[in-house]
């Protein structure tokens, strides 16, 4: 058997790869050239090898804020994605309730980050905030301004009401997609309600929660104006998260080396984790279909 | 290309970079790749195992860099040591 393999197709992709190149991987390039050099000008610049990366990698504020937010990723993967398919299973799944629930869940991933900071911001103020003034009449001196405690409570409480409906979204579909005859079939067999949950709803699930959390780890990762706007990273440093950290160094202070040094080493941490997470998921899955066969 | 302010270490670093993903694909169009288990114990192409030994360099430079006296040369060398281990055993 001779089958003709004829690839010359491959070629129609030769002009998205030049308009990738120039947006994307030469950009990119450009970022590891500066990271190993000292640029004012175009014709003022000094060449300084691995300095940066050295500077950065022991800089402990920075180290601190890889500390946060690791922190702050972890916190929220792990109360949204529990509570997100909590509510995917207490969603009606037909009539007009349905249609009410599904456009109230969906309503804060509509909003802008920028809004979400300000509504939050204005929320939680002491003086004319529904939630800071109910909380101080209630006796407890809440301040977000201050007290780095409930600063980044409420980052969390911010970051969980803007990005839970995306996983309970995600899960609510795949959810809807499980034929009805899986659930008679576990009726008969008298399945208790945490039965038809690990062994129907839950495997649907892995798929989407896959990507679920892999958008939300990346997300969250690169939070940049919700904490800015309400917080501005503050009380002192102690929620300011990795993007503001490199904005900072970046915009601010004109740092073009030691910011491009601090991307790449930023962009590595990311492609670590979700390389290792990727794998890990398309392992087990392969293992459960060989486990299967 | 003045103005882009090339160094010739970042050409070079590029360039092999290049020079390696071309000899992958004319290595996988001699002879493809057959994906395996090795002792990273997850199933791997050549590909797959080539990814990896490039993302633990970057991660063995930025370890020697940051926090030892250690030039980049012993960092490039582990790299390329830990790459050719990987490619072969894998």
């Amino acid at each position: 058997m001779s089958k003709v393999y004829n690839n010359r197709a491959w070629w129609l992709i030769l002009p998205m790869l030049l308009l990738v190149a120039f947006s994307a991987i030469i950009p990119l390039m450009t970022v590891v050239n500066y990271s190993v050099q000292d640029v004012f000008d175009a014709n003022t610049r000094f060449f300084t090898g691995t300095e940066w990366f050295k500077e950065m990698l022991n800089d402990p504020a920075l180290q601190a804020a890889v500390l946060r937010q690791f922190a702050f990723s972890l916190t929220v993967l792990a109360i949204e994605v529990p509570l997100g398919i909590g509510i995917a299973l207490i969603m009606p799944r037909k009539g007009w309730q349905a249609s009410i629930v599904l456009i109230l869940v969906t309503m804060p991933l509509l909003i802008p980050w920028n809004v979400v900071g300000s509504i939050w911001q204005i929320f939680t103020r002491g003086d004319i905030g529904l939630m800071g003034w109910s909380l101080r009449e209630l006796g407890y001196g809440y301040n977000i301004t201050a007290s780095p405690v409930d600063a980044w409570i409420t980052i969390i409480l911010m970051d969980v009401w803007h990005w839970t409906p995306l996983i309970a979204l995600l899960c609510y579909s795949s959810l809807r997609s499980i034929p009805d005859a899986y659930y008679q079939a576990a009726r008969i067999d008298r399945a208790s309600n945490w039965s038809v949950f690990y062994y129907i709803q839950l495997p649907k699930l892995t798929n989407v929660l896959v990507i679920g959390v892999l958008l939300r780890f990346m997300h969250s990762f690169m939070i940049y104006a919700e904490p800015f706007v309400l917080t501005g990273g503050g009380p002192g440093s102690s929620t300011t998260f990795l993007s503001q950290s490199l904005t900072t160094m970046a915009i601010g202070q004109q740092d073009l080396g030691p910011s491009a040094a601090f991307s790449l080493i930023y962009f590595l941490i990311i492609l670590l984790v979700t390389w290792v997470f990727y794998t890990a998921i398309m392992n087990m899955q392969k293992d459960d279909i060989k486990a299967e066969a | 290309m003045e103005w882009m302010v090339w160094t010739t270490p970042t050409l070079v670093f590029f360039l092999v970079i290049a020079a390696i993903l071309a000899g992958m694909t004319a290595w996988e169009v001699i002879s493809p790749t057959v994906e395996r288990k090795g002792f990273l114990l997850i199933s791997t192409t050549r590909g797959d195992r080539l990814f990896i030994g490039l993302l633990s360099a970057a991660y063995i430079h930025l370890v020697v860099v940051g926090f030892t006296p250690l030039t980049i040369w012993v960092a490039l060398g582990a790299s390329v040591l830990w790459a050719l281990i990987l490619m072969r055993w894998g």
